[in-house]
């Protein structure tokens, strides 16, 4: 290799060259990683001149490390001089905008856009608008895709004639006969869209995105959609209805149900960009009939968008529109056949109270509310749980208490373990709005039940609830209700509830402080430390290395000291570990530091 | 929520398998926005049979026309009679151009395709089951079938009819018409999929015009499938007819056709659900390789830079593929891929999976595949040595040990005195290497035995790190 002629400085690119040509996919990987490193070493000009060439020439590898140098060039400005040698990245960058696979593509284009803003305006026109146009009329469709995103970057900085040419390059591809170019295409124009000159937007755009919009392909037709966003806050409220409306409202009725839910999905957005008027007079409508659609794709999409839609409205008749408009569809969703329908309602119907208000929440709302509570699937009576906060403020929670209570009981035993998770994830906020007593009464023995589910996430996420339940209504509450029946446990014959008693102990004992700790549990902590099974005991010692800092030293010397000096002759080696752990961890600050001088014996 | 089992208590997941045998097998409508304005009731038209001659083809274009007329299937109750006579009709239709000549008129192609068209072509409704898996779940059927079994039926009998003519008929069946009935290959239902297969190949057979569109237009589905979507449903029955179409390729192949094995026929080999149209994509390939050998090479390599690495069920599936193209293979072909495919074979014998292990020693066992590797023993059997020995001693599965010796003998057999060479220097090799392990074992044990004396953990890292430099001096 080159290093062996005696050449030092070249060792880094023979390493570099020997790497690249291993076997081995995860040394090349490894090598273009360090990519920037070796640039470094070899020096702005020889970066330029032999190391880039040789890149540009290996491009042929697995995609992997080919995405891998995309990645890289475009971080790799300084390294090759700063802006004014920036150019010299374009050929790898050119050829991997080419490649197949589209991850490597996507991440070429990226850097291509990155670097695209550190060209100076004449670099740009010299060198990155041609490959620009060499990628826009490439053979394969692969170029032709990766062009259609550096259009809008090279755009703003070029002359005008230039400005020209890349219109009709985009034109052009808009209407290539591979619908995979025509999709990038449709995915870019509302991009594109923003960095033209208002007028070439009404020109050019417009038409290109009506004939994206009646394409052939319903995967370009719903991209379409998305460009209408960016395309219809460009223009002047007088020319949306002539040049945006037309070729919306056929979306919104398209034959294909993809193009319904992009509009369904894209329903706030549009309905921001076309303003008040036309959303009471067309919008208003259209969305009747998503939530009406004959595919529950759609209806999910659309009702989704409930709340947001509402809130959008015009506040002048905000109330009256949705009373007599949205309302109605409302209440059909809630019954729905598509359990994805209702949940997706479910989480967002509570929004509505806050719009609507006190009255018409308790009479319109209200029965919705309930029915929904009752629901047979349990994540739509997850989700109306999940929101109750936002009735809380409109009609106060205890309108909903009794038709509640049910509901969080049969989601505390699901059969499925991540249901009963996601609602103990809900109980602290839950206790906070039903207040200590409700919560004492009714829901206190679920929380205890759950310390005993047979899913260790289940127990897990019942401690971490504890926690937060004591961090609410404060440690008095907490010697008196909850600690009695953590402690209880620790004699229960399964190990796992044992254990579970240490493990509540570890998040309870900051929350409670320091007298609850060193009274109650700690006694039983240590009682613990001579159960017979291993993993209890070392548990034990991993407990009091997490209680140690609330312990005060006297109780730390005297009766921790020595239960962790015994554990740690414990026969089993796990204990042992975790002993010392402890010893040497954080109670060492409290003990005279054991001298470190042993290490010299080495 | 039903009650819980005993089962489900325990683990949490039910076992998919359970779960798929719960659901029942379902069937679904169309995607059919808004065309619901309430049918109108039908009422039976006279037989065509009976009909007189000059009335016949008045009859003929009324019952077509009847037969526009759309049903909601989802609904089994409304409709019945209407649903019926719509049958009726259509039967007798299909029966009507597969048994009378001089029935195709002029007039009557676009009244036809105009009642095709609006019975089949429709926007194919969302999966019920998003995580849909070909292989394990039942598919989800048409409910319309009872009518557009016969729809397609009739299709089929129209273009077979001796008077079928694609002169006219191009009018009508145009790229439009191939695009919408390309896209229906996504269906869900495997009856449809299958009539559609026949039906496109009739057309690409009739229609000169439309053949490089529809090549054309399979290309984009493929590449969408690859590279964006990785769901479509009719992705072997598109090869299928692929098969004949590449047979019937003239030569030398175009560079279009060349194109299209290399960046879409090979990639589509990365495709998850590989195994659902594996069969007929190797078929393609070897059709391929038949018409012209020497793309034998670049076929192999891109074969090799997509070899699976991790699922053991396609290496099976390439290695099948290797053993179809080595059937095939021109002798002057096999000598220039033979390095790195018999390495990528050498990993394959020493996988642990035995299926993987056992499909690549099955080379062996294939008399012309055989008569390859002795010719070119010299380059072969230093490659595979080490592999095949070591596995001779390690593999776990008693079945692979076997064959392993039988590949062992034959490749002795080949050259004797060149696998004596190797097993020496393997087993000298061997020594080194366990010479070298002693050394550092027994190193280990002398530090081991120190570390025993110190109390804290952090030195136990100090200890490895200075067998590591140690191990790094010696050698």
């Amino acid at each position: 290799m080159a290093g062996a002629d005696g050449d030092d400085s070249l060792y880094p690119i023979a390493v570099l060259i020997d790497e690249l040509r291993n076997e081995d996919v995860q040394l090349r990987l490894n090598s273009i990683k360090k990519l920037s490193t070796i640039a470094l070493a070899l020096g702005v000009e020889r970066t330029r001149t032999e190391l880039l060439p040789f890149l540009t020439d290996t491009i042929y590898d697995e995609d992997e490390v080919l995405l891998a140098l995309a990645e890289q060039l475009g971080n790799f400005t300084m390294l090759v001089g700063g802006p004014e040698y920036v150019h010299c990245l374009l050929p790898p960058l050119e050829s991997l905008a080419t490649v197949e696979e589209t991850v490597v593509r996507d991440k070429a284009v990226e850097s291509l856009r990155k670097i695209s803003q550190e060209h100076s305006p004449v670099d740009l026109e010299v060198h990155f608008e041609p490959l620009v146009k060499r990628l826009a009329s490439g053979d394969w469709f692969t170029s032709r895709t990766s062009a259609c995103g550096l259009f809008s970057v090279c755009y703003p900085r070029v002359s005008s004639t230039v400005k020209a040419e890349i219109r009709q390059h985009f034109r052009t591809l808009c209407s290539d006969d591979t619908p995979m170019v025509r999709r990038a295409a449709a995915s870019k124009l509302g991009e594109f869209a923003k960095v033209l000159e208002l007028e070439y937007v009404k020109s050019d755009i417009i038409s290109l995105f009506t004939a994206l919009a009646s394409d052939e392909q319903d995967s370009v037709r719903l991209l379409a959609v998305e460009a209408c966003v960016s395309i219809a806050t460009l223009l002047p409220q007088e020319d949306l209805e002539t040049l945006v409306m037309p070729t919306l409202r056929q979306a919104a009725e398209d034959k294909s149900w993809r193009v319904r839910y992009m509009v369904a999905d894209k329903f706030s957005e549009l309905q921001k960009a076309v303003g008040p008027e036309i959303t009471k007079n067309d919008l208003v409508p259209a969305f009747q009939n998503l939530l009406k659609d004959c595919e529950a794709e759609v209806r999910a999409a659309a009702a989704n968008k409930v709340k947001e839609f509402c809130e959008n409205l015009p506040e002048d008749n905000r109330e009256q529109i949705i009373m007599t408009h949205i309302l109605p569809c409302v209440k059909e969703l809630v019954s729905d056949t598509n359990q994805h329908v209702k949940s997706a309602l479910a989480s967002v119907i509570m929004g509505l109270s806050t719009i609507l208000g006190k009255d018409n929440t308790i009479e319109h709302l209200l029965p919705l509310f309930l029915a929904q509570l009752k629901d047979e699937c349990p994540e739509v009576r997850l989700n109306i749980i999940s929101n109750l906060d936002c009735v809380n403020e409109v009609i106060g929670i205890r309108q909903l208490s009794q038709s509640l209570l049910p509901a969080i009981v049969e989601l505390a035993e699901d059969a499925k373990w991540r249901v009963r998770l996601a609602i103990i994830e809900y109980m602290p906020l839950l206790a906070g709005q039903l207040g200590v007593e409700f919560f004492d009464e009714k829901l206190n023995t679920l929380c205890m039940a759950w310390l005993i589910d047979h899913v260790y996430a289940i127990r897990e996420a019942a401690t971490c609830n504890l926690m937060k339940l004591v961090e609410k209504f404060g440690a008095e509450w907490a010697q008196n209700t909850i600690v009695p029946k953590v402690l209880g446990m620790a004699n229960d014959p399964n190990y796992l509830h044992r254990m579970t008693t240490l493990f509540c102990i570890n998040a309870l004992s900051k929350a409670c402080g320091q007298e609850i700790t060193t009274k109650q549990m700690l006694p039983v902590v240590l009682k613990m430390s001579n159960d017979q099974v291993a993993n209890v005991r070392f548990n034990v010692a991993k407990s009091l290395q997490k209680i140690g800092p609330i312990l005060d030293s006297n109780a730390l010397q005297t009766e921790v000291k020595p239960v962790l000096e015994k554990l740690a002759s414990d026969t089993d080696m796990d204990v042992k570990y975790f002993a010392q752990e402890a010893i040497s961890g954080k109670l060492s600050y409290h003990w005279v530091l054991k001298p470190f001088n042993r290490l010299s014996y080495i | 929520m039903s009650a819980i089992s005993a089962s489900e208590k325990v683990d949490g997941f039910t076992r998919k398998s359970m779960r798929k045998a719960q659901k029942q097998r379902k069937s679904q409508g169309s995607s059919q926005y808004r065309t619901h304005t309430a049918p109108v009731e039908l009422s039976p038209l006279p037989q065509l049979k009976d009909a007189p001659s000059t009335e016949q083809q008045e009859l003929f274009t009324q019952k077509l026309q009847q037969c526009c007329m759309l049903f909601d299937f989802l609904d089994s109750v409304t409709d019945l009679k209407s649903k019926e006579i719509k049958r009726a009709t259509l039967n007798e239709l299909v029966d009507y151009v597969s048994t009378n000549r001089g029935v195709l008129v002029e007039p009557a192609y676009p009244e036809i395709t105009n009642m095709i068209c609006t019975n089949i072509f429709r926007v194919l409704p969302p999966s019920d089951n998003p995580d849909f898996d070909p292989e394990e779940d039942e598919p989800t059927l048409e409910a319309a079938w009872p009518h557009i079994q016969l729809v397609y039926e009739f299709l089929l009998r129209f273009l077979e009819n001796p008077d079928f003519q694609p002169s006219i008929a191009k009018r009508y069946i145009d790229q439009k018409f191939v695009l919408q009935l390309l896209e229906l290959f996504d269906s869900e239902d495997p009856r449809e999929r299958d009539f559609l297969k026949t039906i496109l190949h009739r057309i690409y057979g009739k229609f000169l015009g439309l053949r490089a569109f529809i090549r054309k237009q399979i290309n984009n589905i493929f590449l969408r499938f690859i590279y964006e979507t990785e769901h479509f449903n009719g992705v072997a029955e598109l090869l299928e007819i692929l098969g004949s179409i590449i047979n019937g390729f003239a030569l030398p192949l175009k560079a279009e056709h060349k194109q299209f094995l290399m960046k879409v026929l090979i990639p589509l080999h990365t495709a998850k659900g590989l195994a659902l149209f594996h069969a007929q994509l190797a078929y393609c390939v070897v059709q391929f390789l038949e018409k012209d050998p020497t793309l034998t090479e670049p076929v192999i390599r891109g074969l090799l830079k997509f070899w699976p690495k991790t699922c053991s069920q396609k290496e099976v599936m390439f290695l099948g593929e290797i053993e179809e193209i080595l059937d095939v293979i021109e002798p002057t072909q096999f000598k220039k891929i033979q390095e790195p495919l018999f390495k990528q074979i050498s990993k394959c014998v020493t996988n642990p999976h035995f299926q993987v292990a056992e499909r690549a020693l099955y080379f062996w066992n294939n008399e012309y595949i055989l008569s390859l590797i002795e010719e070119n023993i010299d380059k072969i059997l230093p490659i595979m040595f080490g592999s095949l020995y070591r596995i001779s001693k390690e593999h776990w599965n008693p079945t692979i040990v076997a064959l392993v010796y039988n590949v062992l003998k034959t490749l002795m057999e080949m050259n004797c005195t060149l696998f004596d060479e190797l097993t020496s220097s393997y087993k000298a090799d061997r020594q080194r290497k366990r010479k070298k392990t002693s050394i550092i074992s027994s190193m280990a044990d002398n530090i081991s035995a120190c570390n025993n004396e110190c109390e804290f953990r952090g030195s136990r890292h100090l200890v490895l790190i200075i067998i590591i430099i140690w191990t790094f001096m010696l050698f």
